[in-house]
């Protein structure tokens, strides 16, 4: 192998670089809030079995679950624009990573919903607590801190994801990356380079989602026997 | 609307889909299952060495790890097809997921079981093979059968580098028809009757496996 690595075109490129990670920062933040609103939203309609709503909803998560990312996005990106409704690329790709990441909660906080003791909502009602509290501290609240490890893992998988945004010509840090390597032929280095960054990045975001669980759940100890 | 002999187009896609998730599937499992036991082995070089390989990969999209596959043979004085590339790509991704997965499933089986079978002289290895694999293998069927769904869909990212798959075709027939919403709505078709019955599948052996704590 007598291949010589060329670092200092790609270091050039460094601030584009910098403003694609920017962005698949933004776009992450963009589809982890929207995603788990949207959720957690589908996860109480699944949970509750509202009639109309349970149908589609059921439906949605499926479809979502059941095929790549890749053609969502083409099917956001290419298929709207055909229907007559005109998006930026950077608006299909955060739209097209709320639904993904939608469905995915939905399903993880469904769970999470399941696991409320029945015992607890009665302990509730016994205490006079209206329904919009029951659920928001009884059921919603427990349940989000239940599959907390759960929901991490998933938003890391959606930030590792974001990357393939940049097939719908999204720049974000890959998008990036295509451009620089087309410039520099420096296709080795470039890709390199930008798995290290991603490395990086997703070593960050587990340490965030860790800060944020600690500050969050204080109330983790237990008392008495576990279930 | 489409044509039928470009369904077929699709279809003849999707099998290649299949065959490249099966040989990913089987290049992962002998990888990852290795990746599995270095993970709770006694030696920490072996169990420190497997730790950093599986969150090297699972820190690391896979489009990003696809391109360094690419461009890394070709630096190295190869030219393999894009089917041997994707391949090896596909099963160094599929094995840090599996071994992860395996870990967990071979963590589970109750520790007496290896006390047990140590105590009645058996070494690591009739261990593993005779008592451990056995239960681990039970337990790891439904996991497994949900990462093939993750697999067959991340399959869809070859399409980056040249190898022409489900979603690759749909491109195809895409540039030709320029009809994008029902050209990747049956693409999408053709994902979800790949993956929906597997998903069915690992929900209906978890479910069976259970039974214990139903």
């Amino acid at each position: 192998m007598t291949y010589v690595f060329e670092f200092s075109d790609v270091l050039a490129a460094w601030p584009r670089l910098l403003s694609g990670l920017k962005y698949t920062a933004e776009l992450s933040a963009a589809g982890i809030v929207f995603g788990f609103v949207l959720g957690t939203l589908s996860a109480i309609v699944r949970h509750q079995k509202l009639p109309v709503l349970n149908g589609i909803v059921s439906v949605y998560v499926e479809a979502i679950r059941n095929t790549p990312f890749l053609v969502q996005a083409f099917l956001v990106f290419f298929g709207l624009s055909t229907l007559g409704i005109r998006l930026s690329a950077e608006f299909c790709a955060a739209l097209a990573l709320t639904l993904n990441a939608g469905a995915y909660t939905c399903e993880i906080m469904r769970a999470g919903l399941d696991a409320t003791h029945k015992g607890q909502i009665e302990a509730a009602e016994s205490l006079g607590m209206g329904w919009p509290a029951i659920y928001w501290h009884v059921m919603l609240l427990p349940a989000i801190e239940k599959v907390y490890p759960a929901l991490t893992s998933q938003f890391v998988l959606l930030m590792l994801s974001t990357s393939i945004t940049s097939q719908i010509s999204a720049e974000e840090l890959t998008g990036v990356a295509n451009i620089v390597q087309s410039e520099t032929f420096r296709s080795f280095e470039v890709y390199l380079l930008v798995g290290a960054i991603y490395l990086a990045l997703s070593f960050v975001f587990r340490m965030i989602f860790w800060v944020v669980g600690k500050l969050c759940f204080t109330s983790t100890r237990v008392l008495g026997p576990s279930s | 609307m489409i044509s039928g002999i470009q369904i077929q187009y699709l279809g003849v896609a999707a099998l290649w889909t299949v065959g490249l998730t099966l040989m990913a599937l089987i290049g992962g499992s002998i990888l990852g299952f290795c990746i599995a036991l270095f993970r709770v082995s006694p030696n920490s070089v072996l169990r420190y060495l497997s730790v950093v390989y599986i969150q090297t990969i699972q820190g690391i999209p896979l489009l990003v790890l696809l391109f360094i596959a690419y461009f890394g043979f070709s630096i190295a004085g190869f030219n393999p097809s894009p089917f041997v590339t994707v391949v090896v790509a596909f099963s160094l991704y599929s094995a840090a997921y599996l071994g992860e997965i395996w870990r967990g499933c071979i963590q589970t089986v109750p520790k007496p079981q290896w006390e047990a079978s140590g105590s009645l002289g058996f070494n690591r290895y009739q261990q593993l093979r005779l008592v451990i694999i056995p239960q681990a293998f039970r337990i790891a069927t439904p996991p497994t059968v949900g990462f093939l769904v993750q697999l067959v869909k991340n399959t869809s990212l070859a399409s980056t580098v040249g190898f022409i798959e489900l979603a690759r075709a749909g491109q195809i027939l895409n540039n030709t028809t320029f009809k994008p919403f029902s050209v990747f709505l049956l693409v999408a078709l053709f994902y979800f009757g790949l993956c929906f019955p597997l998903s069915l599948l690992s929900k209906k052996l978890e479910r069976s496996l259970n039974v214990a704590h139903r």
